[in-house]
């Protein structure tokens, strides 16, 4: 006890029932109060770029992710298996789109697109993030060439459109030019054109990669001129 | 008139003679006038936006107002030493604790019905009444949570921050719960301790977010159920403030 203090023996009795009661009324019915459900069926209409940013008070990056952790807790029904499914996506793309614009540099929308909105079992929900995801890359190919390879490699498995999946790879695999951008990901055409059967095309694209003198790496050198030597016994099999 | 009273009464003298009367005016002038200015550049729903946006405004700008007023006004009283001439007279320290809450919810109240009349321009009298009531409710919380904090912490600035922290965190725990719960959310040890340290914490706070809210102005009044949970647990949570200041007011040692 400081000097500044009485003991507790000078408060009155009164006193301490009154905050003991208080106390407990307090915390009894916060404990009975059910949790609290999002209230909204729905996502709402998305709100403009430039609203959300004045909103942001000139702190769009923490707005951008707040508005993402808000539009992350839409799960439309506890313990729906596919939660994600149920959600209006031409609104919650418009969301992601104002999201990416308030913050440009955030790799968060295109995250959750890819890994989250992009995989759920309704192909044509996940075709409109597919190309949300494809159209965002093209605005700036060598920050957000991860979630178009992620998207590619959904067109393929999950979607078994290799049509689709050989467009993103291929613009990949054209419009990245950052060094950094790793080989595994400008190379998913040619697995793509090889399972299309498309062996010719595949076969120009990995001899103009090995000739291009663009891979350090001596064992990933070897594999792919196994994987040409290959290609080039399919083609000489073919009727 | 009994000791508590006039010392309310000494409470609203020193309010009116504060200019905090013309703070409060400007609040107002200042929120009708940005609603009317955004309700024009609105493309549609001009009326609900001037009703929301003015609501809002005056809500936060009527629990800030106060709550600085009340931590100056206890501050200052206890560094000119008017704590202790008053607690000279034949007045005891909860009469005198009481006293000031009564004359700070008065102003509170006073604001209520100030800001809660320009509401009949776009709502029913009936939901405005609701709304004001409850804006009330509302800021007799936000005296008692700012007397409390200026009571112990004995510093201007210190229990206004507080007071803010408190208010926020009150308006904003539902939806940090709702986050903490989200779907996306680990089932990892570490995802458990937070959620359960976000549970404990609302345990203690009152929920602000479920009163006052300007959706009754524009859509419908809330049920008398809700209404009344809502309108009664900021009341309940008042009383826990006043005790919990009354105690710690018992034991300083003056």
């Amino acid at each position: 006890m400081s000097a500044r203090e009485r003991p507790l023996r000078a408060v009155p009795g009164w006193l301490w029932a009154f905050l003991g009661v208080t106390l407990a009324v307090q915390l009894g019915l916060q404990t009975l109060r059910p949790p609290p459900a999002a209230a909204a069926s729905d996502l709402p209409p998305a709100p403009r770029a430039a609203a959300l940013r004045a909103a942001s008070l000139g702190e769009p990056a923490a707005a951008a992710r707040l508005a993402m952790l808000y539009v992350q807790a839409f799960d439309l029904g506890a313990g729906n298996a596919l939660p994600y499914r149920r959600l209006d996506y031409a609104r919650l793309r418009a969301w992601l789109r104002a999201i990416l614009d308030t913050d440009p540099r955030s790799a968060y929308p295109l995250f959750a697109a890819a890994r989250i909105y992009a995989e759920v079992d309704d192909p044509a929900k996940a075709r409109a993030m597919l190309e949300f995801i494809h159209e965002a890359f093209l605005e700036e190919p060598n920050r957000r060439w991860p979630s178009l390879a992620h998207a590619a490699l959904l067109a393929k498995h999950r979607l078994q459109d290799l049509k689709l999946a050989r467009r993103y790879a291929s613009d990949l695999q054209r419009l990245t030019t950052d060094p950094g951008v790793p080989l595994w990901a400008k190379q998913m055409e040619i697995f793509i054109l090889e399972d299309m059967n498309e062996l010719e095309a595949a076969k120009v694209m990995l001899g103009g990669l090995l000739a291009s003198g663009r891979l350090q790496d001596p064992s990933e050198r070897r594999f792919l001129k196994q994987r040409l030597e290959e290609l080039e016994r399919r083609l000489a099999s073919k009727p | 008139m009994p000791p508590a009273l006039l010392l309310a009464h000494s409470t609203l003298l020193e309010a009116r003679r504060s200019g905090l009367p013309w703070l409060a005016l400007g609040l107002l002038a200042a929120a009708l006038g940005l609603a009317a200015f955004l309700s024009q550049v609105a493309v549609t729903e001009g009326r609900e936006l001037q009703a929301a946006l003015a609501a809002a405004l005056l809500r936060a700008g009527a629990a800030f107002l106060l709550a600085a007023h009340v931590a100056a006004s206890v501050v200052r009283e206890a560094n000119d030493k008017v704590l202790e001439l008053a607690l000279a007279l034949p007045l005891s320290r909860s009469q005198y604790y009481l006293g000031k809450l009564i004359g700070y919810g008065a102003i509170g109240l006073g604001f209520a019905a100030a800001f809660g009349l320009p509401m009949l321009l776009w709502a029913a009298p009936g939901s405005a009444a609701l709304w004001s009531a409850s804006l009330a409710a509302e800021l007799l919380l936000v005296c008692a949570a700012s007397l409390f904090f200026a009571v112990t912490l004995a510093s201007v600035v210190p229990a206004i921050a507080a007071t803010a922290g408190l208010y926020l965190l009150a308006r904003s725990i539902a939806a940090i719960q709702l986050l903490a719960r989200g779907p996306l959310a680990e089932e990892t040890w570490t995802q458990s301790i937070a959620r359960g340290a976000v549970d404990a914490v609302a345990l203690l706070l009152p929920r602000l977010d479920a009163a006052t809210r300007s959706e009754w102005l524009l859509y419908a009044p809330p049920a008398p159920g809700e209404y009344g949970a809502a309108v009664g647990a900021l009341i309940l949570y008042t009383g826990l403030l006043c005790a919990a200041g009354l105690f710690d007011f018992h034991r300083r040692n003056l």
